[in-house]
């Protein structure tokens, strides 16, 4: 039974992980780029706006960094459970 | 040395370097045939994926999309890259710690049915046949382009080569090769951008010269583009034209298609460690926000040469006279490609000036999307050696997808359907030549599907993304994330994402694709705004909505099942996880 606590705590700390990144993910590309993009117009972006950037350079970037720091987080994740491979 | 001497050097290289990496990694077990012995590096392997994932649609079309489709084009960008997110948080490193070698094998485990397997080996066989007919195209129209054979001759040449990497080494040769190929593709699609961004904004880093100001305006290159096309009567770049619905529907399609194709998920089982699966989808996104980041640049500065090539004085002259196009050597690349068709060019008011403009009626120039990258350095009078560059580029682009699709496909016929199937006793050296047999047919029939393209061969993308966003994606996800769904509520998604996703699509661009057989068109779409291209969204949604309701009317899955849930959803005991 702890062994099995212990596997859920691990599993919703993952879960919690996932759905913050997921709503970053969603706001830069949905969000920024897409639907709030008539509420960024004002904020010139090197002659586009700033959903503009957004759409064609900005939510890449910030896709890449999600990534990585999703990875990053589950290694320390991992080791703090126990769960982490050798 | 002339152009075609130039192409054939820089092409041949890149062959043989394929050729010889293919000999250096044969593979000896079906683990290194179907994972590469699960050995790859996660940064090699999120090179391969690059090489995998960026097909000769990233490659060749997406910035010809983009220079003409502007802002609306952006969910190609979005949406291509999204998906890596998904894979990295959703979906790699639980399959990788299930340890199997395909993704029919995981769905059949998982659901524990036979059918729910089949199922999925008739989705990935789809979406995958669909896929490889426009990579086998490609490599016939380069061919045809640049080493002035027959595209015929070419594709019988290109399937040669893949044939040998493939057949040979399985995944262990297509993954080297591959990592070769992306070596290849980045250097043929950023030294050209790098030259030409260099020319209109003097940045030598494309994505910052798309947002820094253009020589000749002193303005922003984005304005100046801007001012070109509106004074032209062309849509605006910068403005959205389709409806917000649609972009964000077509934007979510392509995320989840990009999760859902099998050829890009069997990347995360060659991996060692489950933690090695999270970092390989960082890698692959690198390698692929590089050609990403530089493809909106190539698309709007391309768009800028072509406008001012054919209006040399500025849009307020005279536009280019046909006798230039018919003499000035700088403009051969007009002749080339009007011989392809792709391009083409009438004086149809007879007044010996070449108006490229926005109204249909008096427009007499028409670029196809698919020759921008691929005419871009002869439009920019850029060196000969850069040139044979993007040759090679573009064809290594088409083969190391072809290559991956091709081994999707083999896998599934001789792991899923020969040893899952049919014959489970088969020894493993009995399966490995079964695999190699099935790569053999699967290159024959693309080669044919190549040789005779059915007409439909661009839309049929639109199908193969759907299918995997509605069916693969959803099955795959809640396989992991619920202990709940079962075998009947699986199958049952499936399908309904399936078929509502397919027919949609048919109901749009003709019943198996064949001309006027379709109800509606993607200007005037049956739903909304919702054109058949964005459905697979709206499938997926289905299918999740499906199987949650038939799952939780029917038996919870067995105790061993809700077990193997538990186990993959921890990385600890990876490696011993074996192939059987």
């Amino acid at each position: 039974m702890i062994a099995q606590q212990h596997a859920n705590d691990y599993w919703k700390a993952n879960l919690r992980i996932i759905l913050w990144s997921l709503v970053v993910w969603a706001l830069v590309s949905f969000g920024f780029g897409i639907i709030l993009r008539p509420m960024l117009m004002g904020i010139n972006v090197g002659g586009a706006d700033l959903g503009f950037w957004f759409a064609q350079q900005g939510s890449i970037l910030v896709f890449l960094a999600l990534i990585f720091f999703y990875a990053w987080r589950m290694n320390r994740l991992d080791r703090e459970h126990g769960v982490d491979e050798v | 040395m002339d152009q075609y001497t130039l192409n054939l050097l820089v092409v041949g290289a890149t062959f043989a370097l394929y050729i010889g990496i293919a000999i250096w990694a044969r593979a000896g077990s079906t683990a290194e045939f179907y994972a590469a012995g699960r050995g790859v590096h996660p940064v090699l392997n999120g090179m391969a994926t690059g090489a995998d994932w960026m097909s000769a649609a990233s490659f060749i079309s997406m910035a010809g999309l983009i220079a003409f489709g502007g802002y609306d084009s952006s969910a190609y960008l979005m949406g291509w890259t999204g998906g890596y997110v998904l894979l990295a948080m959703l979906l790699a490193p639980y399959l990788r710690k299930f340890g199997k070698f395909t993704v029919p094998e995981f769905i059949g485990d998982r659901f524990y049915s036979k059918a729910a397997r089949l199922v999925a080996v008739i989705c990935l066989i789809i979406a995958s046949i669909t896929y490889v007919i426009g990579q086998m195209t490609g490599v016939g129209v380069a061919f045809s382009r640049f080493l002035e054979v027959s595209s015929s001759t070419g594709l019988y040449i290109g399937a040669a080569i893949v044939f040998a990497y493939a057949v040979l080494g399985g995944m262990k040769g297509i993954t080297y090769t591959q990592v070769a190929q992306y070596v290849v593709l980045i250097f043929a699609y950023t030294i050209p951008a790098i030259f030409i961004s260099l020319q209109l904004t003097g940045n030598p880093i494309p994505p910052l010269g798309l947002f820094a100001d253009a020589k000749s305006t002193g303005e922003p290159l984005l304005v100046t583009l801007e001012g070109l096309v509106t004074d032209l009567g062309f849509k605006s770049y910068l403005t959205q034209e389709d409806t917000t619905l649609n972009i964000f529907l077509f934007t979510v399609a392509l995320m989840i298609g990009t999760a859902g194709l099998p050829h890009v998920i069997v990347r995360f089982f060659t991996v060692p460690r489950v933690a090695d699966a999270r970092s390989s989808a960082g890698w692959a996104l690198v390698f692929i926000a590089l050609l990403y980041l530089v493809a909106p640049a190539v698309g709007a500065m391309a768009r800028v040469n072509l406008i001012t090539t054919f209006y040399p004085n500025g849009t307020g002259a005279d536009a280019l006279a046909l006798a230039d196009i018919e003499t000035k050597s700088e403009l051969d690349w007009v002749r080339n490609w009007q011989k392809t068709g792709l391009l083409t060019v009438e004086d149809k008011n007879g007044d010996g000036l070449i108006q490229y403009v926005g109204d249909k009626d008096a427009n007499e120039l028409t670029v196809n999307n698919d020759i921008i990258v691929l005419a871009n350095p002869e439009i920019a009078n850029l060196p000969g050696w850069v040139i044979a560059l993007v040759a090679a580029g573009g064809l290594a682009a088409a083969l190391s997808t072809a290559a991956g699709l091709l081994m999707a496909i083999s896998s599934a016929v001789s792991h899923d359907l020969i040893k899952g199937q049919l014959n489970p006793n088969i020894s493993e050296k009995g399966e490995l030549l079964a695999a190699r047999i099935s790569m053999g047919i699967a290159i024959a029939v693309a080669t044919y599907l190549g040789l005779n393209p059915p007409g439909f061969a661009a839309q049929t993308v639109a199908l193969a993304f759907g299918i995997a966003a509605a069916s693969i994606f959803p099955a795959l996800m809640m396989g992991i994330f619920s202990k709940r769904v079962n075998d009947k509520g699986a199958i049952a998604g499936m399908l309904a994402g399936l078929i509502v996703t397919t027919v949609y699509i048919f109901l749009h661009k003709g019943w198996f694709f064949v001309p006027d057989t379709n109800s509606f068109t993607d200007a005037d779409p049956l739903l909304l705004s919702i054109k058949s291209t964005s459905f697979g969204a709206v499938g997926a949604l289905i299918n999740f909505v499906v199987a949650y309701v038939v799952s939780s009317v029917t038996e919870e899955p067995p105790v061993e099942v809700q077990e193997l849930v538990e186990s993959i959803r921890v990385p600890k005991g990876a490696g011993v996880a074996t192939g059987h």
